[in-house]
């Protein structure tokens, strides 16, 4: 009838720094989705892997690295990169494999490991890669992190207590949550000692990196009645839509955006539109939402996140914050998982392991931190380089 | 070797990027190009594909992008970035900017000017343009473009 599919299994390997070969963490990932969805392997008929850089070749055909992991088994595989937003391409080929008819039932599976230290741009006199000439002028990714925090302080008037409220309910979520990182729950006190990285932003209001990996299992709604599983929660939209010119957004690693001058537009916030997209697809409106899952790679860009989703008036997140809105038990929930302060990046896995949080909760299984009632969803992050990704999850 | 065509400034001074910015004393400005049929404006220089999707131009034209905007946003590295960038010894903490060019409509980062902090600092404030010493090595100063609060 409509262009769902059904979410049977899901599966996540901790987060964390274990040290081990990516490859362990999405194994443990999968074979988890696929206990949680009572798929045999072998019935698995596409494998999509999140790609990963930074583990050599294996990690460049991930699709394939995990399949012949878990036992080559003749099922089609593919691999997606697009930075933080590779898991939601990965499933968005999934689903697109099973709405043409082509496969059934598929795989989707992301892992990463993470270097330690800072990862540092190639030497030499390098003034062709943007990437080397922000280092050179000195421009770190939380630079980009403090200039947008900064800018709604000035614009909103939102304050270092906002950014701190939400890192204490993201601490809070996590804090029960058995896949997160981190399960210390933050005070005021904490945050102030934390060192300040790119003012008004502190260490504690920063993501890390971390090891991670995160799986489902997403069927046609034939195969799911078929198996006893008609009302499994669904994938209702999948948005991975790149930037409109002109980009009114200063993105890593730029140094400056597009010019609007000619194009005769107006600049437009990349964010939202990858959000519109979602909603449209899926016919659902953000008064919809029972619950979000946004890339809080600080706690300032967790609000620029609830206005692009719509589930506030530009300029009014902070409002909701303040009331408690957006914690467990709140009216919107916003990471409710522990997001991305609780967790740290796995870049390939972190957009799965946001649909799997929604999955649980929409179940209603996710225990401490359930979210009452959730019935819908909508996750967002966005990667390097023109990759934005929305997903929304519906019972 | 390519030596004698360094560009340097009046007291020998060189652009830590070649090519990026005019080294003038008086009025230094970024360079940068603009299609020569959309006129759509590039920082850094694009001189291969226009962006624009409604041109298809291959054609640009070396232009001194406005020396003058207002703050869109600032923040600070209290850390040091790994290299390129060459730190002083101990590393000083210093103020970054995004400035809005009203001409250009577009956003253009860099560092501020020295000993300007972020407490100098707010959203829509005029700035300008101005050269200082990036790093110093054998060849002399490296000059950078920064962004200086007018008064
Ligand atoms: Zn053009």
């Amino acid at each position: 009838m409509s262009d769902d599919i059904a979410i049977l299994g899901v599966g996540m390997h901790p987060w964390g720094k274990w040290g081990k070969n990516f490859v362990e963490y999405g194994v443990k990932a999968a074979r988890d989705a696929l206990a949680d969805s009572g798929v045999d392997w072998k019935d698995i008929q596409f494998v999509s892997g999140g790609g990963t850089v930074r583990c050599g070749y294996p990690g460049y055909v991930a699709g394939a690295t995990f399949a012949q992991a878990l036992g080559w088994n003749g099922a089609e595989v593919n691999t997606s990169y697009a930075a933080c937003a590779s898991g939601s391409q990965a499933l968005a080929a999934a689903r697109h494999k099973i709405l043409s008819g082509a496969c059934e039932v598929a795989l989707v599976v992301g892992a990463d490991t993470t270097p330690k230290g800072f990862l540092a741009p190639a030497k030499g006199y390098r003034p062709d890669d943007p990437d080397w000439v922000r280092f050179l002028v000195g421009i770190t990714n939380p630079t980009y992190f403090g200039l947008y925090a900064r800018r709604r302080m000035d614009l909103y008037g939102d304050t270092e207590d906002d950014f701190n409220i939400i890192k204490i309910k993201n601490s809070k979520h996590g804090f029960t949550n058995p896949n997160a990182r981190y399960k210390k729950i933050f005070t005021e006190e904490d945050i102030a000692k934390s060192p300040m990285v790119a003012d008004p932003l502190r260490l504690l209001h920063i993501t890390a990196t971390s090891d991670g990996g995160a799986a489902l299992i997403v069927s046609s709604m034939d195969y799911a009645k078929r198996i006893g599983k008609a009302d499994a929660v669904k994938v209702a939209a999948i948005s991975t839509s790149t930037p409109t010119f002109a980009s009114g957004n200063v993105e890593m690693p730029d140094i400056a955006t597009d010019s609007a001058a000619a194009a005769g537009v107006s600049p437009i916030s990349y964010r939202s539109t990858i959000a519109l997209k979602a909603y449209e697809e899926a016919g659902i409106s953000p008064k919809d939402v029972s619950l979000a899952e946004v890339y809080d790679l600080s706690c300032a860009l967790e609000m620029d996140w609830m206005e692009d989703l719509r589930l506030c008036e530009e300029g009014e997140a902070a409002h909701l914050v303040r009331a408690g809105d957006t914690k467990v038990g709140g009216r919107l929930p916003v990471n409710a998982s522990g997001g991305l302060s609780c967790f740290g990046e796995a870049v390939p896995a972190q957009a799965i392991a946001q649909v799997c949080e929604l999955t649980w909760q929409l179940r209603g299984t996710a225990g401490e931190r359930q979210v009452e009632g959730a019935k819908v969803g909508i996750t967002a992050n966005q990667g390097l380089f023109g990759h934005g990704s929305s997903v929304i999850v519906k019972r | 070797m390519s030596e004698d065509t360094r560009l340097t400034n009046a007291a020998g001074q060189s652009a830590a990027l070649e090519g990026w910015y005019t080294l003038d004393d008086d009025s230094p400005a970024l360079i940068g190009t603009r299609c020569t049929r959309c006129s759509t404006y590039y920082f850094p220089k694009m001189s291969r594909f226009c962006r624009n999707p409604d041109c298809d131009s291959e054609e640009f034209e070396e232009i001194e992008l406005s020396r003058e905007g207002t703050v869109w946003s600032y923040t600070d590295a209290n850390y040091q970035p790994p290299e390129p960038y060459v730190s002083p010894e101990p590393f000083e903490p210093f103020a970054i900017i995004g400035v809005q060019l009203e001409k250009e409509q577009m956003i253009v980062l860099g560092q501020a000017a020295r000993g300007i902090t972020v407490s100098d600092l707010r959203v829509g404030m005029d700035v300008e343009l101005v050269l200082e010493t990036l790093y110093t090595d054998d060849d002399g100063d490296k000059l950078v473009w920064r962004w200086q609060p007018k008064q």
